[in-house]
């Protein structure tokens, strides 16, 4: 009989490193089952943005303390994945828009998020490089972004250096209860734990299914693209107010462009394709936006895939009927709020109250149709 | 995927050729000849490939066979009904699958040209992207002076310019003693012509040489040329290292086995202000990888290539790919492939009518691919990747250049995590500049796999990504404005 762990991870994702570390640091033994390389699906190809200003409203306070996580993180993660934090505004061009970043931010200013409307002029002073035409600007101090690509290097030391057994290039094929636990199945040996936790992203749709549970994820393939090296052109992290830009210059000179514009692909062939007319409208508002971008060039361009549930809120909490089971994804802006999220569960899986309610996934199980 | 569909500026043909070299523009002519409606692309601004490549600026060029050859290409192509857009950088192409049963499947190209974007539609797509220039790093290779071989010949034959005024040559193939010669008849001083190569290497491929008797004495000429100048011919000699303070001041060679690698021997030094190297060519394959074609690994063709049938049709239906992008084979096998594809177009637009004639014109074309196929090979052998001038890659020597990242670096990456060429690519940077990893791409999955002990099938080539080429995001958003912007609707709250 092989070895029984505490906890079995399956996905090494930012949600599942970042359980996994928080459980191993609270004593339990944890291995954690990774398809490919920790953090290169979408927690290590997103845009990297870590903004109160594209978060859902019910997710500020998560998103607040978890901006405070990944400030700190030399500190409690003990590696650099080059976080900048630095002023956040979103855009408004339009008059619709105008009203929509009205609403929005008073919304999310009421839930916490720091965020106050500022006129043209104004933001003009916090972003030097702006072009012209906007209205209005929610102005916000607690932004930044990480450099997503160094998100998996650096859990990768910390998870090592807490104990954690990583079985990298491991890809799970089932998974089954067994006496008091359960057993994942993998090409190779089976790998059994007391507990389990769901953590594959866009892929807990099929996991959740092994255990009998239909739990259905959207998938959302986001188109991004990265500039070449330029000088510096602008100095903040930049929306606009319906959320379809993201963009943010790195400290070496490269900006990459976001907004969650949709390519082509989906769970079995990952992101497939970028779609031209999508890609040149998501650099157009770019432009629109710094026009001092327009000099550069696009290096390149790539797709990440992201799990949205029916309400495009988190599915994080027990797995219903399944006891020591837990999921944990489709955490809407995952990128920002999932350290805190998961590490709310990992609270939860080492029988802690949790400081913040998690979103257990019933809600979505019954009747989804009726809303 | 319903891609802008309707859209009235989306023009449609029925084949599209990408690259207007001898193999994309010999497949555009017979194409066009059976009747299809053809749309052939290309970057530089007139027809011809790197090969056959067009005098620019009022340069009158050199009035050379090859030049010649050039011209009636250029000139069959536009008296053919083939459409040629030059000047136009292709960056993105994708397949088009119809979702509601209507129309044929089919791909979308899009070029950046003097108007802008320029979206083009059609159910065929011809890729004759050709090749680069293979680098194998060595200290000294990115300072100024030190100019690829094919660059020098482009800065030759369209510009009549030379690379500097005392050069040292070094590298390996049929290319070197040509450039070489060329470089001598414009009169620059070559000092000196380095070849990885050994004599009984050319000699051993003498036969194959010699069934084309022609390129055999051109050969020579190159040779004699080049040697009557004063330039002193190093068989089995490679470059230790390039040095100088802002440029090329002086060249190291020394002598190298017959994996590429350094052997023990006297060097010599030449004070040049400039290194003309070639280390030989690797296939350009991006189109047909980023459309995730099945692709094959051969160290003697350029590295990693499409595979094809023998309509040179990729294991995607409907994208065919020739030339050396195809596999490294040299302007003859490119020319005859294009012809081959152009043809196999034109008999599956009469579609069951004429089979039987177009098989015939098939076998002809197959014949003389035959017959070409022994120099050709005998020619790529020679400009394969050694394994041993790889391995001899210093540790500080930086490898890739766009993001300054050493072989040390990339070994440690190894070392420590990297299971995989594109993890590789995240730990270090390595392919992430401008050049999207056309300088380090063949050394940096070398040094992988030899590390790893793996085959190179094993350690694949990194994901292809648009832009096919780094585009300006000024050529690609045009003049537009704000509210037409097709911004979708926005993001819960």
């Amino acid at each position: 009989m092989s070895r029984v762990f505490d906890l079995v991870v399956v996905g090494g994702g930012i949600h599942g490193c970042t359980a996994a570390l928080f459980a191993a640091r609270g004593g339990l033994s944890v291995a954690l089952v990774e398809r490919g390389a920790l953090c290169r699906e979408a927690s290590g190809v997103n845009a990297g943005t870590l903004t109160m200003q594209m978060t859902r409203v019910a997710l500020i306070p998560y998103a607040l303390r978890a901006h405070a996580m990944w400030a700190d993180a030399p500190n409690w993660l003990g590696h650099d994945v080059g976080v900048v934090v630095c002023d956040g505004l979103s855009l408004a061009f339009t008059e619709h828009e105008e009203a929509l970043l009205t609403e929005r931010a008073g919304k999310r200013r009421a839930a916490g998020a720091p965020i106050e409307l500022i006129t043209a002029q104004q933001a003009q002073r916090v972003e030097p490089g702006l072009g012209p035409g906007v209205r209005l600007a929610g102005y916000c101090k607690v932004d930044g972004f990480a450099n997503a690509y160094l998100t998996g290097l650096a859990f990768r030391n910390a998870l090592l250096e807490a104990g954690v057994t990583l079985m990298e290039r491991t890809e799970a094929t089932g998974i089954d209860p067994e006496g008091l636990g359960y057993r994942v199945g993998t090409a190779g040996a089976a790998v059994r734990g007391r507990r389990l936790l769901i953590a594959g992203g866009v892929w807990i749709e099929p996991m959740l299914g092994w255990l009998g549970v239909h739990l259905p994820i959207k998938v959302l393939v986001n188109q991004l693209a990265v500039t070449e090296r330029q000088r510096p052109v602008m100095r903040t992290v930049l929306g606009i107010a319906s959320g379809l830009l993201s963009l943010k210059q790195y400290p070496h000179g490269t900006t990459v462009i976001g907004g969650g514009w949709q390519g082509e692909g989906d769970r079995e062939r990952g992101g497939v394709a970028l779609l031209p007319d999508r890609l040149i409208g998501n650099v157009r508002l770019a432009c629109h936006a710094i026009p001092a971008l327009a000099e550069a060039r696009i290096a390149r361009a790539w797709a990440g895939l992201e799990a949205e549930t029916a309400d495009a809120l988190p599915a994080v909490g027990p797995i219903p009927g399944h006891p020591d089971a837990y999921v944990c994804g489709s955490v809407h802006s995952g990128y920002t709020s999932g350290l805190y999220i998961a590490r709310l569960l990992a609270d939860r899986i080492l029988d802690r109250e949790p400081a913040l309610p998690l979103f257990p996934i019933d809600r979505l199980l019954a009747q989804p149709e009726t809303t | 995927m319903n891609l802008g569909a309707g859209r009235a500026d989306i023009e449609r043909a029925d084949v599209i050729v990408i690259g207007a070299g001898p193999a994309g523009a010999e497949a555009a002519i017979t194409a066009a000849e059976g009747g299809l409606r053809v749309l052939v692309l290309d970057e530089q601004g007139a027809a011809g490939g790197q090969v056959w490549r067009a005098p620019v600026g009022g340069f009158p060029g050199k009035g050379d066979a090859e030049a010649a050859a050039g011209a009636a290409l250029r000139e069959r192509l536009s008296a053919s009904s083939a459409r040629a857009l030059f000047a136009h950088r292709v960056w993105s192409v994708v397949r088009e699958t119809p979702v509601d049963g209507g129309g044929a499947p089919g791909f979308r190209v899009d070029a950046v040209g003097p108007e802008g974007n320029l979206s083009l539609r059609a159910p065929h797509l011809v890729v004759a992207t050709g090749a680069h220039e293979r680098v194998v790093p060595f200290p000294g290779w990115t300072l100024p002076g030190v100019i690829g071989l094919a660059a020098a010949t482009i800065l030759l034959k369209s510009h009549g310019l030379a690379p500097g005024r005392r050069v040292v040559m070094a590298g390996c193939g049929p290319l070197l003693v040509a450039v070489a010669a060329g470089l001598v008849g414009a009169g620059v001083e070559v000092l000196a012509v380095a070849d990885l190569a050994r004599r009984r290497d050319w000699l051993a491929r003498l036969p194959a040489v010699l069934g084309r008797p022609a390129l055999a004495v051109r050969g020579a000429a190159w040779s004699v040329r080049a040697t009557l100048s004063g330039a002193r011919l190093l068989p089995a000699h490679g470059v230790r290292r390039a040095e100088g303070r802002d440029g090329v001041e002086r060249v190291v060679l020394g002598p190298v086995d017959a994996s590429g690698a350094a052997r023990a021997g006297a060097e010599t030094v030449f004070e040049a202000d400039a290194l003309v190297v070639g280390h030989g060519l690797t296939t350009a394959c991006e189109v047909t990888r980023m459309l995730r074609a099945d692709h094959r690994f051969s160290r003697l063709q350029g590295g990693w290539m499409p595979q094809v049938d023998e309509h040179f049709e990729t294991t995607i239906p409907g994208l065919f790919a020739i030339g050396d992008g195809a596999g490294v084979r040299g302007q003859q096998i490119a020319s005859l492939a294009g012809r081959r594809v152009g043809l196999a177009l034109g008999a599956r637009a009469v579609s069951v009518r004429a089979p039987r004639s177009a098989t015939a014109d098939f076998q002809a074309v197959d014949r003389q691919l035959a017959r070409a196929r022994p120099f050709s090979d005998a020619m790529a052998g020679l400009m394969a990747q050694r394994a041993g001038q790889v391995a001899a890659i210093g540790a500080d020597t930086v490898v890739c250049r766009c993001e300054d990242v050493t072989r040390a670096e990339i070994d440690a990456a190894i070392d420590q995590s990297a299971g995989s060429i594109d993890q590789l690519k995240h730990l270090t940077r390595c392919g992430m500049g401008p050049c999207q990893g056309r300088y380090c791409g063949d050394t940096v999955q070398e040094l992988m796999a030899v590390r790893l002990r793996q085959p190179r099938e094993a350690v694949g080539q990194w994901t292809g990504r648009p832009p096919l080429r780094p585009v300006s995001l000024g050529e690609l958003v045009g003049s537009f404005s704000y509210d037409d912007i097709p911004i979708p609707k926005p993001a819960p709250l």
